[in-house]
């Protein structure tokens, strides 16, 4: 039985008459790493605020390491960061992490190791305040890495950066998840939850759409592209054939064939030739996850 | 309790204002102090404001506790701004998320004032004791440690005062709009007080917060001898009670109450 750390039953919030998150169910298992995936405004934000609370919930409820302590005792044991790293602007780096050391009654013999990992130490004197978005950012990481966290829960943690800081924010959270930690993370860009997570919750409008494993949100059989000369006679003869689940015309000349079973591009291109037609094109891919959550959301 | 002192504690240590304000405050509470003992020669016309017995025990406690009040204005910015600046600066959310709880979170600021209005009146305590054993005319044990019923009821006005602002605060989220509402609240206590004098309502001035809180120390001026004596040559005897009365430091402490309990509610309803 793995060990659930937060599990989410019937969570909705509505905002007057507007609902952000609605009858939202589902649960984190420790080591895992999760996604939330949605379209900016789709209630990840809200999801996240209510379980780390700040956010009032409408109905439903959510349980912190199978209900045995108060939300805000078990969010000691959890490190958070959301939308724009939140310290005081005065105060230096390292000032900054005591004052969350004292609120998560924690040793603070951890600030150093958690600046070397966000590479921050030799800038741990000098004010809050004279940080670019990237430092900002880093140190918000380390001070969620400050207790050692049971789940580490980040808020589209390369919103806003420039390339070199996306990727050493990347690095850092992979090197964390490389150690095991369970990971909440909730982005709407998908190659970052395709490389990182190995679970996903795609949600659109506050409602749940897929929960699951992303390789198993990723199984489909894959598609052919194919351009061939005499168009007419090949999309009659495409119709005749079994393997196929449904073909668009994509480019003029360039048919998009989805597939319902393992099929070899070679064996395609075999079948296409012995009746008569020459492919110009051909090309068979796997789905992206982008395709994937298209389909999802639209 | 503890934890949540060393919190604020820790916050304030390194909020700049924070510290130039508390600085500020301690010094113009002592300087006023000592200008009183200055001697303003004037050629043949000597002035000591020490001199016109307003040190005099159990008198002093009295007159001290009513003007020292006025600084009281200066920490209840530092109030105001380290409850909003938490809005601004979105702390407030952090420190939640790090898992400090809303009523923690209200606590920790109420503690702090409560702090804050125990150093001044322990100050005020021991500078007018200082300067009532250099200049009061009386010393005996007694006297000097009659009438402290003044200290007490400083520390209640002070206490009232800085919870209102911590309210203030966290209603108005942004600190001079708080202390213009705080303002605003004043003159609307005025006009109430103003439109309702003499007629039979004129009992619910006695309610509302800042007033109450005026009313805690009553003016200590009529009690001077000086006024007291030329007030006599014109036949104007000043009849008034100038002790500090129960009714309205239970009204104070309900206010008090009022507004940590109401600051508790709102931010318990609020969505960060």
């Amino acid at each position: 039985m793995p060990e659930t750390i937060l599990e989410l039953k019937n969570l909705t919030k509505r905002f007057g008459k507007s609902t952000a998150v609605s009858d939202l169910s589902f649960s984190i298992e420790k080591g895992n790493v999760y996604g939330i995936l949605g379209p900016n405004g789709s209630g990840k934000s809200t999801t996240l605020g209510m379980v780390l609370n700040v956010i009032n919930v409408t109905s439903g409820s959510f349980e912190w390491f199978s209900d045995t302590m108060d939300t805000h005792d078990a969010l000691k044991k959890v490190g958070a960061i959301i939308e724009s790293p939140n310290f005081y602007p005065n105060m230096s780096a390292k000032d900054n992490l005591k004052l969350v050391c004292k609120i998560k009654e924690i040793d603070e013999g951890n600030i150093e190791n958690v600046l070397k990992t966000v590479e921050l130490l030799d800038r741990q004197h000098d004010q809050f305040k004279t940080y670019s978005l990237g430092m900002k950012q880093r140190l918000a990481i380390a001070s969620a890495l400050l207790n050692n966290p049971e789940i580490l829960i980040l808020d589209e943690p390369t919103n806003g950066l420039d390339p070199k800081g996306i990727h050493q924010i990347r690095e850092i959270i992979k090197k964390i998840a490389h150690n095991g930690t369970t990971i909440l993370l909730a982005s709407h860009l998908l190659d970052e939850v395709e490389k990182i997570c190995t679970h996903v919750v795609v949600i659109r409008q506050g409602k749940k759409l897929y929960a699951g494993r992303v390789d198993e949100m990723n199984a489909s059989f894959g598609y052919i592209e194919a351009s061939v000369e005499k168009l007419d006679n090949f999309t009659s003869f495409l119709d005749r054939l079994d393997f196929i689940d449904k073909f668009d015309n994509i480019e003029h000349d360039q048919i998009r064939i989805f597939l319902n079973k393992d099929y070899s591009a070679g064996e395609f291109n075999k079948l296409c030739f012995e009746k008569g037609f020459v492919l110009t094109h051909l090309i068979k891919r796997k789905e992206s996850l982008e395709e994937q959550f298209l389909k999802l959301t639209n | 309790m503890r934890r949540l002192i060393n919190i604020e504690l820790f916050k304030l240590r390194h909020s700049r204002s924070a510290k130039i304000m508390t600085i500020l405050y301690f010094s113009l509470f002592l300087s006023a102090a000592l200008l009183s003992t200055i001697k303003f020669d004037f050629g043949p016309f000597n002035f000591r404001l020490a001199d016109q017995g307003i040190y005099n025990f159990p008198y002093t406690w009295h007159f001290m506790s009513f003007f020292v009040a006025f600084l009281k204005i200066i920490l209840a910015i530092v109030i105001v701004s380290m409850m909003s600046s938490e809005y601004t600066n979105r702390t407030l959310k952090q420190n939640l998320i790090d898992g400090l709880s809303k009523k923690e979170f209200i606590l920790s600021k109420f503690y702090v004032s409560v702090l804050y209005a125990l150093c001044s009146t322990i100050l005020l305590f021991v500078v007018t004791l200082v300067l009532g054993l250099i200049f009061s005319d009386y010393d005996e044990f007694q006297i000097i440690f009659s009438d402290l019923e003044y200290i007490g009821g400083y520390f209640v006005k002070l206490l009232g005062f800085f919870s209102l602002c911590l309210f203030l605060g966290l209603l108005v989220k942004r600190s001079a709009f708080a202390l213009g509402f705080l303002f605003l609240l004043w003159i609307v206590e005025g006009i109430i007080g103003a439109s309702l004098h003499d007629t039979k309502f004129d009992f619910i001035s006695d309610y509302t917060p800042l007033n109450a809180m005026w009313r805690l120390i009553p003016e200590p001026i009529t009690r001077l001898d000086i006024i007291n004596s030329a007030a006599k040559q014109l036949n104007a005897e000043i009849m008034q009670d100038y002790s500090v009365s129960i009714f309205t430091i239970i009204t104070v402490l309900a206010w008090t109450f009022l507004c940590v309990f109401g600051a508790y509610r709102l931010l318990k309803k609020r969505d960060l």
